[in-house]
């Protein structure tokens, strides 16, 4: 059972009170979107063992979403991030860069 | 014979005889003993029946690693099956059972599986039961259900209570033995917050063997009188998981005649830091007959005679291949008794203790081992045999108990549960814990420290050393730093290394390891193990499924390591390579109680009441379930059934004046200056151009295009609507909204609140609505002034109300709102105004009725998730203007568009009859797997009081383009019913009744 801190409100609370919302920084594709990148929005994920980003949702407490990058094989949390950008801070890439270096998700490294 | 001792035994007070019984028949014992010393005090040496050969079983181990002595403990609401006798506490009036005979323990059926094992080999379901077909029926199942599982399950309703407790320490330790306590001591020194688990009653654990009793007490009284320490006994580490929790499992009357209070407590601990400090278990060795009654592990035999005061044979065999056995030896002689021979596989023999025993006359035999052991319910005699040879035997040897060690093996599980690396410690023939790779926490950290036996520490000083070395650093871990004295420790033993032997005799013939069990409890043997590698079942894992080895309730405490050691000289590689499977939690089973905690019966769930409940309970509602809420199915008056109740509320209804608590609905607020393109994103129709002060149904599709849920809108002013959901849609409703705006569109301006429970909500449904409305004070509501699918203020007995006229039934309809607390007041007004008209209250059955009639859809019955609008005939409610909505884009994809879907119809019955729900519409021909091809499926079904016939709504392969064709569709008992294919809307088509 994971403990993760909510950028939002700032507590820091067990996983109970959490509730996981898949991959982050999914770029929609409404209509208009060719068949292969409405395929890829809706069903193709990341399945790291390693370096993730994930949505959460403080779900027992503000109620507000947010992202975590942690690491799923060792279970390390590097940060929680507010759920309303496309893409993690600057300051946390780094820190992942410095803990896992040679990492890499998607299109970030 | 095994039997009591006249002297001897630390942990029982013989001042204090209990008796109990087992199997009915009454015993003695002490308090002090486990039920297991109890039994073999009364020898009771066979205490159960294997799994699969049913062949004779005894006690093997003295702790938690026990596979054979599993019996049924307590009766009625208080029984409770598989519990080992190694770890169940005697007390005055302890009911036990042994399991898996019949019918007896002394003369069992079953036993001819033994006779017959050369044709149950491993895999032998696999492989027999895949024919032929009818087989499965009438014998395989039959035989499987007969004899799976060992003990019965329990029949009555469970008498005691559980809990669960939360629990938060800086430094939590595993286990109250030497290295335990060092450890919780050192960890404590600095302020640091340290609770200590042990799962047994007494605290020392194996130091005991070294003498350190005197050397623990001193600990637990030191530890006690610290205020920053948390000690408790009978109280097992369950299971380690991410980040620091743990969980403890406390037995708190298991031990006692008298129970009070809680049975077992959950511990659900987060900790900074763990020291599992769980020490070692002792491994079997594999020979012919070890499985024999009175075949124990060598540390057992002792702690019996020492501990408990009980001799399990007068003429006890020891053989081993390391010196910790001659414990045993030296203290079956030191209490009077006989060891005929120490049977050593190591040529050299054993160094300070093998020394001891020599000079005290015990006979040792260095490079044998047992070719066999003779007997048949118990042992009679070992055969001995060179060790590296194929098991010639060289003499014969009359006993009654044979004291087995293989070595140790580190208790690594809790270390593991959560990702601790093990490395095979080459010179211990052992796996210990990697204490470089660790479970790591969220920063990345390790946050478990093994202590002791656990970490592969035997020597007494290196436990201490051990345990106080893992104390300090969890204490620096954790920021709370102190420091201690060494404890002082006797000089080392002077152990020769161990040597070892994963076979007796180490080239012995089949029909030697044919009778060398490896898995007491899910009986496979060393043949069972090298039949899976040579049929390709190479990889551990794969090994362990196919020959059941490990999968029992002891998860193979006994026989992983041996089974594994097997597979390795099978395929001919390493042992570290082979690995070992995955530990996983719980260390021992845990009950279910105890998970469950108090959440169960009315606490299980918090129950959502409307505010007329208690008048429903009050007025004979028949209450069902519906998500956590409690709606009336009917009102059932004197001399009702369900039936007739239900179709008196919709006569009633249709005829004059019904009333609905609708206040279950979802009722969601959607507000901003951005409401309106939000609306038009979340809704396949156009809500944006909705008035202000009128209503429009719409619906809700998620991103995959699948219909998720309906309902009326309701634009309260410019920036405000207000979005009636089904009653189980509005908190995932309100959760999808709060997704979308949260993490899609976070700079519209947009405000939802879900306002469900602020409002009391009535339906009033009939012919005779608008009259009532009136009588309560309402003015200016005729049709044309108070139109459909619009809302108005009104002052309502006095009552501010808001009024929908919106309806589910066909009928003319109003929904009327008003804050939750003058509910019931309104509600009485209704039927004290409406009382005239034979006012009705009506329930969930009629509703769907009435709905039904109307062809109206219901979220969860005509859909089901791979629904989606297009299918029921609701394109009218999708926008085409809209360049966008949630799920849209999905609905232009290959498979939603094709023609072919299944699409809603109504279905009549020929003969008017009812459709059983969900019957498959019937096609010609069969499926690849032989089944009826069917090309349609009934979603609703009811008796229609209204119709007096049954109706149903269905989704049909083209149905829509198929209308007045007769289909058949499948009953329960095998036959067909014929029925057309008819409008969805049974009743009133021509809307002439909501006037």
């Amino acid at each position: 059972m994971l403990i993760l801190t909510c950028p939002c409100c700032g507590v820091t609370a067990e996983e109970t009170e959490f509730h996981g919302g898949g991959e982050a920084h999914l770029k929609r594709e409404g209509p208009g979107s060719d068949d292969a990148a409405f395929e890829g929005y809706l069903f193709h994920r990341e399945n790291p063992r390693g370096v993730h980003f994930e949505r959460w949702r403080h779900v027992y407490g503000c109620g507000k979403w947010f992202h975590a990058a942690r690491d799923t094989g060792t279970l390390e949390v590097f940060g929680t991030y507010s759920a309303q950008t496309t893409e993690p801070p600057a300051d946390l890439l780094e820190k992942i860069r410095e803990r896992r270096p040679g990492w890499s998700w998607r299109e970030f490294s | 014979m095994s039997t009591r001792l006249t002297q001897g035994g630390a942990r029982i007070d013989r001042t204090k005889p209990v008796s109990f019984r087992f199997n009915g028949q009454q015993l003695k014992g002490y308090e002090g003993d486990t039920l297991a010393s109890a039994l073999l005090a009364n020898d009771r040496m066979m205490v159960g029946r294997s799994f699969k050969y049913h062949r004779p079983r005894g006690v093997v181990a003295s702790g938690t690693e026990e596979p054979n002595a599993l019996l049924g403990i307590g009766q009625g609401g208080r029984f409770e099956p598989n519990q080992r006798a190694t770890m169940q506490e005697v007390f005055e009036g302890l009911e036990s059972t042994s399991q898996n005979h019949w019918p007896s323990l002394e003369f069992d059926v079953g036993e001819i599986n033994a006779s017959l094992s050369r044709f149950l080999p491993a895999g032998f379901y696999y492989k027999t039961f895949l024919w032929p077909r009818s087989f499965w029926k009438h014998v395989y199942e039959p035989f499987i259900r007969q004899s799976a599982g060992l003990g019965k399950a329990p029949k009555d309703r469970d008498a005691d209570t559980y809990e669960h407790f939360y629990h938060y320490c800086d430094v939590l330790v595993i286990g109250g033995g030497l290295a335990g306590l060092a450890a919780a001591r050192a960890a404590a020194s600095g302020g640091a917050r340290v609770t200590v688990m042990e799962q047994e009653a007494h605290w020392c654990g194996r130091a005991a063997d070294d003498g350190a009793e005197a050397q623990v007490a001193d600990l637990v009284a030191e530890l006690e009188g610290m205020e920053n320490v948390t000690l408790r006994t009978r109280c097992m580490g369950a299971g380690v998981y991410d980040h620091g929790y743990v969980l403890g499992y406390e037995r708190l009357t298991d031990h006692l005649s008298e129970k009070s209070g809680p049975r077992h407590r959950l511990w659900r601990v987060r900790a900074g830091q763990v020291i599992t400090a769980t020490g070692a278990i002792e491994r079997p060795l594999s020979f012919a007959g070890n499985d024999l009654p009175g075949v124990m592990l060598a540390s057992a035999l002792r702690d019996y005679v020492v501990q408990f005061g009980v001799s399990v044979g007068d003429r006890t065999v020891v053989v081993t291949n390391n010196d910790d056995a001659y414990l045993t030896a030296l203290a079956l002689v030191g209490a009077g008794l006989t060891v005929p021979v120490i049977v050593d596989a190591r040529q050299g023999g054993g160094g300070a203790l093998a020394a001891e025993a020599e000079a005290k006359g015990i006979r040792v035999l260095k490079g044998h081992g047992i070719a066999k052991v003779k007997g048949r319910k118990r042992v009679t005699g070992v055969a001995i045999c060179k060790q590296v040879g194929e098991g010639a035997v060289t003499e014969e040897i009359a006993c009654d108990a044979v004291a087995m060690s293989g070595g140790w093996s580190p208790v690594v599980h809790l270390w593991s549960h959560c990702g601790g690396k093990l490395t095979w410690d080459d010179a211990q023939a052992m796996f210990r814990p990697d204490g470089t790779r660790p479970p790591t926490g969220e920063d990345g950290k390790g946050f478990v420290i093994c202590a002791g036996a656990a970490d592969g520490a035997f020597d007494r000083a290196e436990v201490a050393a051990s345990g106080t070395k893992a104390g300090l650093a969890a204490a620096e871990a954790v920021g709370q730093a102190g420091s201690v004295s060494d404890l002082t420790a006797p000089e080392a033993r002077g152990d020769n290394p161990i040597e070892p032997v994963w076979l007796m005799p180490a080239s012995a013939k089949r029909k030697l390891r044919a009778k060398a069990w490896l898995d007491y409890q899910n009986d496979v043997k060393v043949t069972d193990v090298q039949l899976a590698a040579q049929e390709g079942f190479e990889s551990v894992e794969h090994a362990k499924r196919y020959t059941t080895l490990g999968m029992a309730t002891d998860q193979g405490k006994l026989s992983n390591i041996n089974g594994l050691a097997i597979l390795s000289g099978a395929l001919d590689t390493p042992i570290p390579q082979v690995g070992t499977t995955r530990f996983r939690p719980p260390f021992t089973p845990i009950s279910m109680g105890a998970i469950a905690g108090e959440a169960r019966a009315e606490t299980f769930q918090p129950l959502r009441r409307t505010p007329l409940h208690q008048w429903h309970v009050d007025n004979g509602a028949d209450f069902e379930p519906v998500g956590q809420w409690r709606r009336p199915f009917c009102y059932i008056r004197p001399g009702e059934d369900r039936h007739s109740a239900v179709t008196r509320e919709i006569n009633q209804t249709r005829n004059s004046l019904g009333l609905l608590d609708a206040s279950t609905l979802g009722k969601l607020i959607v507000k901003g200056p951005d409401a309106g393109r939000f609306m038009d994103m979340l809704y396949t129709n156009m809500m944006s151009t909705l008035q202000p002060g009128r209503c429009r149904y719409g619906l809700m599709c998620s991103e995959n295009g699948f219909l998720m849920d309906d309902g009326v809108v309701a634009r309260w002013d410019e920036e405000t609507f207000l979005c009636h959901t089904t009653t189980g849609g509005a908190d995932h409703i309100h959760a999808h909204m709060e997704e979308w705006l949260q993490t899609e569109w976070w700079d519209w301006k947009v405000w939802t609140v879900n306002a469900t429970e602020q409002y009391a909500q009535i339906g009033v449904v009939g012919p005779k609505a608008r009259t009532v409305l009136e009588k309560l004070g309402a003015t200016n509501i005729a049709n044309e002034d108070f139109p459909f699918m619009t809302f108005q203020d009104h002052k309502l007995a006095g009552i501010d109300a808001r009024v929908y006229r919106i309806s589910f039934s066909g009928e003319l309809s109003y929904e009327i709102a008003v804050p939750a607390g003058q509910g019931l007041a309104l509600w009485t007004a209704l039927m004290e105004a409406g009382a005239e008209f034979g006012a009705t209250p009506y329930g969930t059955e009629a509703l769907h009725v009435l709905r039904a009639e109307k062809g109206f859809i219901m979220i969860g019955d005509e859909t089901d998730g791979t629904v989606i609008p297009q299918d029921l005939g609701l394109n009218w409610a999708i926008s085409k203007k809209k360049e966008d909505f949630i799920g849209k884009r999905a609905q232009s994809r290959e498979d939603m568009a094709r023609e072919d879907r299944w699409k809603l119809v109504g279905l009549e019955t020929l003969d008017k009859s009812v459709l059983p729900d969900g019957a498959y519409v019937l096609a010609d021909g069969t499926n690849a797997n032989g089944q009826r091809t069917v090309q349609g499926r009934v979603t609703s079904s009811y008796y229609s009081p209204t119709l007096e016939r049954g109706i149903a709504m269905g989704l049909v392969l083209r149905g829509p383009d198929r209308m007045g064709e007769t289909i058949q569709l499948n009953k329960v008992d095998g036959s067909s019913v014929a029925a057309r294919i008819v409008d969805p809307v049974f009743y009133d088509k021509e809307n002439t009744k909501n006037v």
